[in-house]
């Protein structure tokens, strides 16, 4: 029984991990088509049809660039940073309810990897450790401008997180719960947490922009200041694993605000569907609805990206601290008085 | 099995610990004392405490080591930049430590386990909801007392970081 | 009025330094503005010309590559009279004159031709002032899309009398 817990639990992580990389994969791809789109141009459409195997051509020019290491960097750490920032933005991946129960031969299987009761303290620990990767590495490089990359990325961490974390009190105050299947299934049917709380959801967004570094918040990277930020010297593989956690991190977050704000595996129908058609086939329209949702909300970093310039530093801790900071703290406080109200 | 684990783990905690000590680049000491308290979290979840893990973690490693490294790395402290302390204090540095450890030994050792009863009552005592009831109701005063001296601290920093106006 | 005051080209516009409305200084609704714009992009149609498949119309008035032209019994026109190297901005056109030989009549039209004629292509800006100061009618820019072949040494961009003189 523990055996076959195990061997279950081992598949569920490839897939996982398989999706999610693929799914980064093509991010890169998308951000280049999306790009081209708005700015009036095709984007990457030679290899392949549509280009779809650019990052094919992509990853394989980037295995065979030379390993580049420079003379006055710390080599572990060095080479911890891109390991480091990889490893963590995968890592949230493993508290996302992908669908109910699957029933197969009387087989009971829940397509989530760890349905712990502090899904979303884990979700924000995770969110916390992402920024060692780019700190580590900024600061291994022996390069100013790296350094000065990992120190913005780090103060820009740490005063998001605090407006992040209130916004998600907010949340759990309503939900009364820190599981994520649990929120999920608060929100069967459309009644989806952003039409409860869409302030929560406006905080939660821009926080979640910066936890990712993306731009608007892209200072750690900021090209036309910083030569490239934090990954200035890095090459190859290393260079590629720093790109390619900014996707995957892109991702898991995306599935994150669909998970908690818009009802995450849920649609219209659902239970109609599980009484007329089954179990499975709902599930599995259920994986296609969450992914559906990520895909939307991938789209919309894009989207922000090829629309909104980069903020300077000090409107960067203005917003956050002055701005995100008290509107988080007074949503609470309303999302308090509301909930006694309905209570009494 | 499970003390297996606990071994690794707890040579990681001490090897790490020491060499957070022992190392001469704040930056090292830095990462190693990271490295300290992710296996100080995995000590938490082998007791089956969630909540205290994922809080240490968020706490420790996500918040105050950021600002640590933070800190060093603005300041770019270098091994010729270690102050060398005089014999007196180094002494009275061993003798303070050696006080608090024993201090909170012999707490440890006096002290009498709760937690029996919680599994007498069989409340899922890792859980958050229970947490946050036995902090704010058992508990109500100390955890007041600790958020009073976190303001008090705040305040201090504010007050100390505020240029004097000019009379 | 101060010379500061004026404005050239009728579109100067003075920066407001008006102090913003609450709902645009959260520029809530300019981001909802630009995220508009780019989308309406997202569905234009693309400019994009797909180079090897299709090509871009040229220009009427487009300068491809010289030729030297001959008259309607086949015969150079070019005197090698130098006007065109005098007017070329770019210094690519060098030739050597030569007399016409008893014989030669039905190879060059005038007493005087030009022996060797190179244009550097390397500097040839194909501006078309050597089309028009050439009072013979000799040199022409033609409408020929072939752009200058690809070489390895400087020698083969100097395009000599075999290349230029229409057959």
């Amino acid at each position: 029984m523990d055996y076959i817990f195990l061997l279950e639990k081992l598949i569920l992580i490839v897939i996982v991990f398989t999706v999610t990389l693929v799914f980064a994969m093509y991010e890169t791809w998308a951000e280049r088509k999306v790009a081209g789109f708005i700015q009036d141009r095709y984007g990457p459409n030679r290899a392949g049809i549509f280009g779809l195997l650019q990052p094919v051509c992509d990853g394989a020019k980037l295995f065979s660039k030379e390993e580049f290491m420079p003379a006055s960097s710390n080599k572990i750490l060095f080479a911890l940073g891109p390991s480091v920032a990889m490893i963590v933005s995968l890592l949230g991946s493993a508290v996302i309810p992908w669908a109910k129960e699957f029933v197969v031969f009387g087989y009971h299987f829940v397509p989530q990897v760890a349905d712990v009761n502090v899904a979303l303290l884990y979700v924000v620990a995770v969110l916390s450790t992402g920024v060692y990767g780019i700190v580590l590495g900024g600061w291994a490089s022996g390069n100013k401008y790296s350094l000065i990359g990992s120190i913005r990325a780090g103060a820009q961490m740490i005063s998001y997180e605090i407006a992040m974390g209130l916004a998600l009190i907010a949340l759990v105050m309503m939900t009364g719960s820190l599981s994520l299947r649990e929120i999920t299934e608060q929100q069967s049917g459309m009644a989806w947490n952003v039409f409860v709380q869409p302030l929560t959801f406006l905080i939660f967004l821009v926080c979640s922009f910066a936890e990712c570094n993306r731009t608007p918040f892209d200072l750690a990277e900021c090209e036309s200041e910083l030569v490239n930020g934090h990954h200035t010297e890095f090459s190859s593989m290393k260079m590629a694993f720093y790109m390619f956690s900014e996707y995957v991190s892109m991702f898991f977050s995306s599935a994150l605000i669909s998970v908690l704000f818009f009802g995450g595996y849920n649609y219209p129908g659902m239970d109609w569907v599980s009484e007329n058609w089954g179990v499975n086939i709902a599930n599995l329209l259920a994986v296609g609805s969450i992914l559906a949702k990520t895909t939307f909300f991938v789209f919309f970093y894009m989207w922000i990206r090829w629309t909104i310039p980069r903020f300077r530093y000090d409107q960067l801790m203005r917003l956050g601290w002055k701005m995100l900071f008290p509107l988080a703290l007074i949503n609470i406080f309303i999302v308090g008085v509301v909930i006694l109200i309905m209570k009494n | 099995m499970i003390t297996i684990i606990f071994y690794i783990l707890a040579t990681v905690t001490l090897g790490t610990a020491i060499l957070t000590v022992l190392s001469k680049h704040p930056v090292h000491s830095a990462v190693y004392m990271i490295v300290c308290f992710f296996s100080i979290a995995g000590h938490f979840l082998m007791l089956n405490a969630l909540f205290l893990s994922v809080v240490h973690i968020i706490v420790y490693t996500g918040a105050v080591m950021i600002l640590l490294l933070f800190t060093l790395m603005l300041m770019n402290l270098n091994e010729d930049h270690a102050p060398k302390k005089k014999v007196a204090s180094r002494i009275a540095a061993v003798i303070s430590t050696c006080l608090t450890a024993f201090v909170l030994l012999a707490v440890l050792l006096k002290s009498n386990t709760v937690i029996d009863t919680y599994r007498a009552e069989n409340i899922d005592f890792a859980s958050v909801k229970v947490i946050g009831q036995v902090l704010l109701n058992e508990y109500l005063v100390p955890f007041e007392f600790a958020s009073i001296l976190l303001i008090a601290s705040m305040v201090g920093a504010v007050l100390v970081s505020k240029r004097e106006k000019k009379a | 009025m101060s010379i500061k005051n004026i404005s050239l080209s009728g579109k100067k516009v003075e920066a407001s330094r008006k102090k913003m409305s609450f709902l645009e200084s959260i520029y809530f609704i300019a981001i909802l503005k630009g995220m508009m714009i780019t989308i309406r992009h997202f569905f234009k149609k693309k400019i994009t010309v797909q180079y090897p498949e299709q090509k871009r119309e040229f220009s009427p008035v487009y300068r491809g590559q010289h030729v030297l032209m001959r008259d309607q019994e086949g015969r150079e026109r070019c005197t090698a009279c130098g006007l065109c190297a005098l007017a070329c901005p770019a210094e690519a056109i060098t030739m050597t004159a030569a007399e016409r030989k008893k014989g030669e009549e039905h190879l060059y039209r005038e007493e005087k031709y030009a022996a060797v004629y190179e244009i550097n292509m390397l500097r040839c800006i194909f501006c078309g002032l050597c089309e028009d100061a050439c009072p013979k009618e000799a040199i022409f820019l033609t409408k020929s899309q072939e752009m200058v072949k690809v070489g390895m040494d400087r020698e083969s961009f100097i395009y000599g009398k075999d290349k230029l003189v229409v057959n």
